[in-house]
């Protein structure tokens, strides 16, 4: 009883501190990365002790000075969901991260622990549903500012989060037909499976038009660049535009956590989960834990090895894909608004509901 | 007779419309960017000789030669005996563009000039750094130096420079200093003025 719970509390320790490292580390990658893709040097100024850490002390600063400064409500703002909408935003986005594995089932002792806070049968439902709450927070940032622009910029944020929620619903029926649950676990360890004994059958490799599908439309979902028409920054009067302080810095960690969160679903649904090409533990494998190659070599490995290598791919995966959103985000030049709902509507939904209908026709067929 | 140059617009190809392609070849240019600096920081970090992986000036400790054509704060020039040379003929006063110098006019106590500034302000904030009162002055009073890049304030009122910062480049004087020699008029001409210039 109280070890279940020590394992649970731990488990929700590591994956809030996974997420919020993240965020953190990406407020530094957002400047850092920007400023190598276009030649310059990015944050290097903030020092402690004339230690600057490759500029990471710029976001100590930065949250400092987020901290200490003014928090402004409009005159007759609503106070208490102005003061509650940062708190929305954020909410979901660490909900969501619930229900993915970050690593395989280890056994302690005699029993079993998934490395995964909620094991649910409907967690990509769960993820649907708390992806699209995180809305809520936007819409009612805008609606408690009292200024008409911030709610348009909200109104904005909700029309674009129900276009892309549909692409991102519809684009994952594809994974859930090919791996026939619903749930993130499930999903990854059915990604250890090949495709004619050596393609591993990754959610890419099997699902490679919903994975296209699936990328935009969750980073649409985050309200970045070349999707961020509800803020906008400096051009588009958004609906932050009455937050200041940490108010505002909680919508843009939420923003930042939502990148790490999104990174995390990419890995689980489609590559592979924490799953490495070939590396099997003692329990698939009677007991010979390690990398077993189709061409016949076999490379023993301890047990514990083996969970290791598969958390840090986990992580390495995370990683890899929040590289690639922050790249997205300083290539692409944003839409404009009736382009962005055009992508959606005409473009996007067509090729995934066809891409439904192949899938189910090909299971069918091989089945 | 108008001349009419039609404007015809690029039609993107198939293979373009389809957006993907062409976003995966922009990824492309920016990812490398991104690896080459990436992997020339790591090189110079190391200790080996790379080229540099920017552009940036790091400013206050590089600084970029400034051309010598530069035009940057004003000066008034000073005769041997240290008085200023503005003979205060409003010439640049009415070159002026922005309308950003105030000059008011007083006998000379010197017999062989008619009349010198008492006051000579510049609002530095409407000027626009045209050099035109550089132009039109015809004793060589005012020069525009070059390779004051820093003309940062914490505060406007210390952006409208008076007659002894333009002379000696010195810390802003207070009218008072002066003030005598004003002869009863407002040491402060510019309300007048600017109800005269009609803003």
């Amino acid at each position: 009883m109280w070890l279940d719970l020590g394992l649970i509390v731990g488990k929700i320790a590591v994956a809030f501190t996974g997420i919020i490292t993240g965020a953190f580390v990406l407020t530094w990658a957002e400047r850092k990365q920007s400023a190598l893709i276009s030649d310059r040097i990015g944050a290097n100024r903030a020092a402690i002790l004339g230690i600057k850490l490759l500029g990471l002390i710029n976001s100590v600063a930065d949250a400092m000075k987020m901290v200490f400064k003014e928090d402004f409500l409009p005159p007759k703002g609503l106070r208490f969901l102005h003061a509650m909408a940062p708190v929305f935003a954020m909410f979901p986005v660490f909900m969501t991260f619930a229900v993915l594995p970050f690593g395989p089932p280890i056994s302690i002792g005699d029993r079993i622990v998934p490395l995964q806070i909620l094991q649910l049968d409907i967690g990509v439902l769960y993820i649907l549903a708390f992806g699209s709450i995180a809305v809520y927070g936007v819409m009612l940032a805008g609606w408690a500012s009292n200024n008409k622009y911030s709610l348009i910029g909200g109104m904005r944020a909700t029309a674009q989060m129900i276009s892309y929620e549909l692409i991102i619903g519809l684009s994952l029926i594809g994974p859930i037909l090919v791996y026939g649950s619903l749930d993130p676990g499930v999903m990854a360890t059915a990604q250890n499976e090949y495709l004619w004994g050596w393609i591993p059958k990754w959610g890419i490799i099997v699902q490679p038009i919903a994975f296209l599908l699936f990328l935009p439309a969750a980073m649409a979902e985050t309200k970045r660049a070349p999707f961020d028409l509800p803020e906008g920054e400096s051009e588009i009067i958004g609906f932050a535009t009455e937050y200041s302080g940490m108010r505002w810095g909680m919508f843009f960690l939420g923003e930042f956590a939502e990148i790490v969160v999104l990174a995390a679903v990419l890995a689980t649904v489609f590559l592979g989960s924490y799953q490495v090409p070939f590396l099997f533990d003692g329990g698939e494998m009677a007991g010979l834990a390690g990398f077993h190659f189709p061409w016949g070599a076999y490379v023993p490995l301890g047990e514990w090895v083996v969970v290791a290598l598969r958390v840090f791919s986990f992580g390495f995966k995370v990683l890899v894909l929040m590289w690639l959103q922050m790249q997205i985000r300083w290539t692409f030049p944003r839409f404009r608004y009736d382009q962005l709902m055009r992508v959606s509507w005409r473009e996007m939904m067509p090729i995934a509901l066809l891409n439904i209908g192949v899938t189910a026709l090909i299971i069918r067929l091989v089945s | 007779m108008i001349e009419v140059k039609p404007v015809r617009r690029v039609e993107l190809s198939l293979w373009q419309k389809t957006y993907y392609p062409e976003l995966w070849k922009g990824m492309l240019v920016t990812s490398r960017h991104f690896f080459v600096n990436l992997g020339r920081h790591v090189g110079r970090s190391l200790g080996f000789k790379t080229k540099p992986a920017r552009v940036t000036i790091m400013y206050p400790e590089e600084r970029r030669p400034i051309s010598p054509r530069w035009r940057g704060r004003h000066r008034l020039m000073l005769r041997p005996d240290g008085s200023p040379r503005c003979v205060a003929c409003m010439m640049c006063e009415t070159a002026c563009p922005d309308l950003c110098i105030y000059i008011t006019a007083g006998e000379s106590p010197d017999g062989r000039v008619e009349k010198y500034p008492v006051a000579f302000e510049i609002d530095l904030l409407r000027c626009c750094f045209c050099g035109l009162c550089v132009e039109a002055c015809p004793e060589d009073a005012i020069r525009m130096d070059t390779g004051y890049l820093e003309l940062a304030s914490y505060s406007r009122a210390e952006f409208y420079v008076d007659r002894e910062f333009l002379m000696h480049g010195s810390i802003l004087t207070t009218h008072s200093q002066y003030a005598g020699e004003l002869d009863g008029r407002p040491a402060h001409r510019i309300d007048l003025v600017k109800l005269a210039r009609g803003h």
